[in-house]
């Protein structure tokens, strides 16, 4: 299995990648930073950032995406999402509750507006986007003992 | 609102912060995550005690999460039941944290294990806190999800099958609960706990109720490891690391198995009768079966597998009646049995640390060479056997005194074999691990550390002064409000709802 | 009302799967059936007749709308079982890597 992803897939797998790749990964962006405003929201957008590495890995062999994602990098901004969140749920204390939404929240369908819960879907974009890549790195990348000694 | 209240989502905060920093910084060095797990545990246990102070000064407080006033918004209540729960889970989680300092040395990232370790406790704090159903649901899931991973931690040939069938049942469990809940929630219209039991109570019992309350019984009975329903235990306590045996035997199928049934089916759904004979059957099963299973092992923490399955049996058979005695018996009983229950799994851990092995034939005359784990596993025992000084005597006698009183002499003659059943079994694990002569293969065997005799002294401690939580007087600040907020039955919504609205 | 039953048909056939098969990753697939029939029912529970998607627009008034709650809660259903199906495929394949197999009649060393 390991053996494959080395190489990577054939040159016109490696073309269409390197012209979507790009594209999916702002689309993700475009989900998260829409969330509040139209459907989406975090959790999507996290999906389809975490998708473009996946597609990375799928046609260039795990080298070309570990390279621009590493593991260690995953696990930390990982982390960082999540304690992203709890600060921001923490802050809403400054306002008397947990969870509060303590920024002005602006008039509705506008970018800038909704208070915290645009930051929240950043937070959780993190969160979600490196833990889903976490996961399939440590799925594919699994190394079977019977494997080795084939 | 006052500010005290706040404290409230400090319970899953704390673990959460702790478990993400651990996470990113416990890495380095290894006395950066003993370091911050310690301080975290620490906080949270004083948080839990402090508690019980608040809730005896201020009586119910309740709590909206980002100001939205439920039951639009999700709610969390602090009361009786709820302190008493959060004091043993923290109390437990602390003792357990001290030992795993030294005990998981011996695995390569301990960082990833308080990771999980702290996500757990945060999970079972939140089940304990929610008065949310859904929350309550994830907060479950949470906690059930790490405590899988937690299981498959060793990654051994046993661990990993173990966790499997834990996984899979535990996952079935979890989509029972869903199942009710998007029952209740379709029939109700609210997710609030203390809404829906006003709802319920206004709209009479039908055979909705009925199917929900069979849902929730199979699924926190998954949890609870209820004897139909136990099938996952005895392989997946036995499996973890000794510190994950005892959270897991301790605490968590107590407050994902035995609060849930508490909380939904005295305070939401309300007691009836058909549900109330169904709980004591069951009870009375696993408490036999359970003490018979575990009469025939020879592994050391099978054996205290089975028998967490049989002492569970009790606190459900307590519960089960209904009564104001049964529940206060049955709440204390949970006391007890989580404090010595992860006393035993935790020596079980020290005898497999210093001995290298769980087989109790390959052990013999340890109280010998290893004088203080021979003085907690006697403490432990008569504790769970019911010798009088000690906690578990106390809660036994009560769960008997109130089957009897209750008029159900056949439950009660059960009880009373199974406790000298369970009196049986720890004599055998006494008779051959710890008395008799000394076997060659033990003559040099290593020392216990100093952490993992402290947090064991501190439970052995607890265990032996257990009993005075009795005591007229003490019982009014942790015990009689856990039994009475019970009792209170679904009219506990409406001092619930006042105080959020 | 025969929907709400095909549901629990769906999740009775997941259940089944689990208890009957015997290939790890067919009970992995047994598991993943049943929770989405779990989540489907729970989705059916917001159901107006004549509804339309719950989502907040400009110019449109609210009225009219399929209940939204369950949909944020499903959300977070499938995302916990996201993660627990994600648990179970990795303890699967370390259960291959340790004991050559996929099939539960001889992955049988601990009997509970």
């Amino acid at each position: 299995m390991s053996h494959e992803h080395g190489k990577g897939m054939s040159i016109i797998v490696k073309t269409i990648t390197r012209f979507t790749v790009g594209l999916i990964f702002l689309y993700g962006i475009y989900i998260v930073l829409h969330g509040h405003v139209s459907p989406g929201g975090g959790f999507a957008g996290g999906v389809i950032i975490a998708l473009s590495f996946v597609h990375l890995m799928l046609a260039y062999g795990k080298e070309a995406a570990l390279k621009k994602l590493s593991k260690r990098a995953t696990s930390i901004l990982e982390s960082t999402g999540a304690m992203l969140f709890l600060l921001i749920a923490l802050l809403g204390f400054t306002g008397g509750y947990f969870f509060l939404n303590f920024i002005n929240k602006g008039e509705p369908f506008k970018l800038f507006s909704a208070g915290i819960i645009p930051l929240c879907n950043i937070a959780i974009a993190l969160k979600v986007g490196a833990g889903l890549f976490a996961i399939f790195v440590a799925l594919v990348l699994l190394d079977l003992d019977s494997e080795k000694k084939e | 609102m006052s500010n005290i209240s706040s404290i409230i989502p400090l319970f899953t905060a704390i673990p959460l912060g702790g478990a993400f920093v651990i996470s990113l910084i416990g890495r380095k060095a290894r006395w950066i995550s003993d370091l911050l797990a310690i301080l975290t545990a620490l906080v949270i246990c004083v948080l839990s005690l402090l508690s019980v102070r608040i809730y005896n000064m201020y009586g119910v407080l309740t709590y909206s999460v980002g100001g939205w006033i439920p039951p639009v918004g999700i709610g969390m209540v602090l009361d009786g039941l709820t302190t008493f729960m959060l004091v043993v889970v923290n109390l437990v989680a602390f003792c357990v944290v001290i030992y795993s300092i030294n005990y998981m040395e011996r695995f390569t990232s301990k960082w990833k294990f308080y990771t999980l370790f702290f996500l757990m406790v945060a999970g079972m704090n939140g089940v304990i806190i929610s008065g949310d159903i859904f929350n309550f649901f994830v907060f479950l899931e949470i906690a059930s999800v790490a405590s899988y991973a937690l299981v498959a931690f060793g990654t051994e040939k046993h661990e990993l099958e173990a966790a499997f069938k834990y996984a899979v049942m535990g996952t079935i469990g979890s989509l029972f609960i869903l199942l009710g809940i998007a029952l209740l929630y379709g029939y109700t219209s609210t997710l609030n706990m203390a809404d829906m039991a006003n709802v319920l109570a206004q709209k009479n019992t039908t055979n909705l109720t009925l199917m929900v309350s069979v849902m929730f019984l199979m699924g926190f009975g998954l949890k609870a490891a209820i004897v139909p329903f136990h099938g996952w235990l005895p392989d997946a306590h036995p499996s973890a690391p000794a510190p994950i045996s005892a959270m897991l035997s301790g605490v968590l199928i107590k407050s994902l198995g035995i609060y849930a049934i508490c909380r939904i089916f005295f305070n939401v759904i309300g007691i009836s009768q058909p549900i109330s004979s169904i709980l004591m059957f069951l009870g009375a099963l696993s408490m036999v079966v359970g003490g018979l299973l575990a009469l025939g092992q020879w592994d050391l923490k099978r054996l205290l597998a089975y028998s967490s399955i049989s002492q569970i049996g009790y606190i459900v058979l307590a519960i089960g009646l209904a009564t104001p005695l049964g529940i206060l018996a049955g709440l204390f009983h949970l006391f007890n049995h989580s404090i010595f229950k992860s006393l035993l799994f935790l020596n079980s851990g020290s005898v497999e640390y210093i001995t290298g092995t769980r087989d109790l034939k390959k052990m013999g005359g340890l109280s010998q060479n290893a004088p203080f784990t021979s003085t907690i596993n006697l403490i432990g025992s008569m504790s769970i056997a019911g010798i009088p000084p000690f906690s578990g005597f106390w809660s036994k006698l009560f769960i008997i005194v109130a089957v009897v009183q209750a008029g159900r002499f056949g439950y009660a003659f059960w009880a009373i074999l199974v406790s000298i059943l369970t009196l049986a079994m720890y004599l055998k694990v006494t008779k051959y691990a710890f008395s008799g002569s000394l076997k060659e293969s033990l003559k040099h065997i290593k020392k216990v550390p100093v952490f993992m005799k402290l947090s064991m002294a501190i439970l052995a401690v607890i265990t032996l002064i257990g009993g005075l939580l009795l005591v007229p007087g003490v019982d009014e600040l942790f015990l009689k409000p856990a039994a009475d907020t019970m009792l209170q039955g679904v009219r506990y919504s409406t001092g619930i709802l006042t105080g959020l609205k | 009302m025969i929907i709400y039953f095909l549901c629990l048909v769906l999740f009775a056939i997941g259940l089944y799967c689990v208890l009957r098969k015997r290939n790890i990753i067919k009970i992995i697939v047994g598991i993943i059936i049943s929770e989405y029939a779990a989540n489907l029912f729970f989705i059916l529970t917001a159901y107006r007749i004549g509804g339309r998607a719950p989502i907040f627009q400009e110019g449109v008034d609210i009225t009219n709308m399929v209940d939204p709650l369950p949909h944020a809660l499903v959300l977070t259903a499938i995302v916990i079982g996201l993660a627990t199906t994600a648990l179970l495929v990795a303890i699967a394949m370390r259960i291959y890597e340790k004991y050559g197999t996929f099939d539960i009649t001889k992955i049988r060393e601990l009997n509970g």
